[in-house]
């Protein structure tokens, strides 16, 4: 299959940083892709780009279209959710699924009016009477009721409660994604997003610095808890990290055999977060 | 029909209003509201002051003896008096629009920035031509439109109030009313309106572009602007080097971008060129006269103007990429 996304040479500047560098990927359909990186380092500009609301420099191609050109036609395919409370606060619940239904020719109105029945907004509700939460409840119904073929969300669940944030990554799960169907998200909470992503994307100083799918994160990065005694000869084998836990070390490698780690200690896949940390390390310094 | 681009310019302005609904129609309706209270109040204290102090002009038929000693052209004076306090209700309800239209144009391209909530249009696949010409729309026609329906309705209750009151003392109503010309001023209203949007451009167009390009207080961009730009060239023309004229720079360019938003400005700016004919005082505002200033080539070469700070508006709108 084609893929939903492809970039060659992406690249913006601003006046004094480079957000993007030369960055290069492919995101093929059907996937989750967590866009991974520390404050700044670029993903909210990939983001833009994608949606054609900032210029840039290289090619993208999202579903066939040139943001730069085609926008119009593009939001016809994509949805997006930037962080949370981006909605306008005069707006009525009833305004917007109007609105929506008016302009969107992939919206589903009973779709989205199924959704929000189980929530507590009422149609004469608006934007500015409700909580965070209940503003991406909104946000979310009339994106899920809109059959796009990529959804982008930006820091969705900021500022969340976790009853919220869970309910929010359920929903899309169960009542929105399916093959056809690609979502990118940026989260800094990783830990809630671990379970649900195909690939792992990870970017730092406007450079992808790791691109693959959650099943080779599981073969080439391994952690391996060692007793002291060992530590010695876990170190040699150049660990990305370590850490101690109750007198032990952890260690974190990247690509080194798994029958080698084995001898050393327990193995396991590590997380998500943990191997942020590991790749992102001395990003502040 | 659905997803037309008919129909989407329909909901869009259908959008603006939902949010505009403040501006757009309860200022309007509550200007009419107090300037009819207001009148009312007037005419309760005349009559109140009028009964104390025993002048009862109404009641002892004077006036009635006074109109009834009028010859034809006394008449006129009075249908005169009748028409221009219809006026009186619209041009309050005029000048109160041209601040709503003012200040909505300031905002229609920034507040959604500044909120953020750009990124949520932004996330419907309607162009930012159509957002922005929407906007256009919605302050020369939707606006005015809503305007004039009031104003009309405020004319009205005016003239009767008017009639009314002096069919107390004794003058027929209907006598009264034969007088004035309440569907000429109607007219003249109803016709203003192309007038209006052709002549609105400019000011709508500068307002527009600096709501569209202003990263902060667009209000503050567009009025010291060409206020400065006017002093400069007014300050040139008083040292004497270059022949400038700085009475021409304000009156076809400030003036233009600034004031043109407030209807029947057109009227004091066309003026000097087009006298009206006739001995009627008010034929300045019939539309026989309102209309030659399409003949002015001044009117067209700001259209053109209006239609190009558009065109960049919506470029900023496009590309302006702060959120």
């Amino acid at each position: 299959m084609n893929p939903v996304i492809t970039a060659n040479g992406l690249g913006k500047r601003y006046k004094s940083s480079t957000a993007l560098d030369n960055v290069n990927f492919q995101i093929a359909p059907g996937r989750i892709v967590g866009l991974i990186g520390p404050n700044g380092a670029g993903k909210t500009t990939a983001l833009k780009a994608i949606l054609g609301l900032t210029d840039f420099s290289g090619e993208l191609n999202v579903l066939g279209f040139d943001p730069r050109k085609q926008r119009d036609k593009l939001m016809g395919e994509v949805c997006f959710i930037a962080d949370v409370a981006v909605l306008p606060r005069w707006l009525k619940v009833s305004e917007a699924i109007d609105f929506v239904a008016a302009v969107h020719p992939r919206f589903d109105r009973t779709k989205c009016e199924a959704f929000l029945t189980r929530t507590r907004l009422q149609p004469n509700q608006r934007v500015r009477q409700m909580s965070k939460g209940m503003i991406v409840q909104l946000h979310l119904a009339l994106v899920m009721a809109i059959d796009a073929r990529l959804l982008i969300l930006d820091e969705p669940t900021l500022g969340l409660d976790i009853l919220y944030r869970k309910q929010f990554y359920q929903s899309l799960l169960e009542d929105y994604f399916d093959e056809d169907k690609t979502i990118i998200v940026t989260t800094h909470q990783v830990e809630e997003v671990e379970h649900i992503l195909t690939d792992l994307m990870f970017i730092r100083d406007g450079k992808v610095v790791l691109d693959t799918d959650m099943e080779a994160v599981g073969e080439r990065y391994i952690e391996v808890m060692v007793n002291a005694d060992q530590a010695d000869a876990a170190r040699a084998l150049k660990p990305l990290d370590e850490r101690q836990v109750f007198g032990k070390s952890i260690f974190l490698f990247d690509g080194v055999a798994r029958s080698t780690l084995e001898a050393l200690g327990e193995t396991r896949r590590p997380s998500v977060s943990d191997l942020f940390v590991a790749t992102m390390k001395g990003t502040y310094a | 029909m659905k997803n037309g681009t008919l129909n989407n310019m329909y909901w869009l302005v259908k959008r603006e209003f939902w949010e505009h609904r403040g501006g757009f129609l309860w200022a309007p309706v509550i200007t009419g509201g107090i300037f009819l209270l207001l009148n009312l109040m007037g005419i309760i204290t005349a009559e109140v002051f009028g009964a104390s102090r025993g002048i009862q002009i109404g009641n002892a038929g004077g006036l009635k003896v006074i109109i009834n000693k009028m010859d034809a052209g006394d008449l006129d004076k009075v249908g005169l008096m009748l028409d221009l306090s219809m006026y009186s209700a619209m041009s309050m309800i005029a000048i109160v629009m041209g601040f709503v239209v003012m200040f909505y144009c300031l905002g229609a391209l920034y507040d959604d920035r500044r909120d953020r909530s750009i990124l949520f249009w932004k996330s419907l696949p309607v162009s930012d031509l159509s957002t922005v010409l929407s906007k256009v729309i919605s302050a020369t026609v939707l606006a005015p439109l809503i305007a004039i329906i009031v104003s009309v309705l405020a004319g009205i209750a005016q003239l009767l109030m008017m009639a009314i009151t002096l069919s107390f003392h004794g003058v027929n109503l209907w006598h009264l009313l034969a007088q004035a010309h309440p569907f000429r001023v109607i007219a003249n209203m109803i016709g203003h309106l192309p007038l209006y949007l052709l002549f609105a451009l400019p000011s709508v167009g500068w307002f527009l572009l600096c709501s569209a390009w202003a990263r902060t207080k667009p209000f503050l961009w567009a009025v010291t602007l060409p206020v400065l730009a006017g002093t400069l060239v007014s300050w040139f023309d008083l040292m004497g080097p270059l022949d400038l004229s700085s009475n021409w720079f304000w009156r076809h360019v400030i003036l233009r971008m600034l004031v043109s938003v407030f209807p029947g400005s057109n009227l004091v700016y066309g003026s000097s060129k087009l006298t009206a004919d006739g001995d009627n005082p008010l034929a300045f505002v019939d539309l026989a006269q309102t209309y030659r200033i399409l003949t002015l080539p001044e009117m067209w070469i700001g259209v053109a103007i209006g239609a190009a700070l558009i065109a960049a508006a919506v470029w900023f709108r496009r590309w302006r990429d702060d959120s």
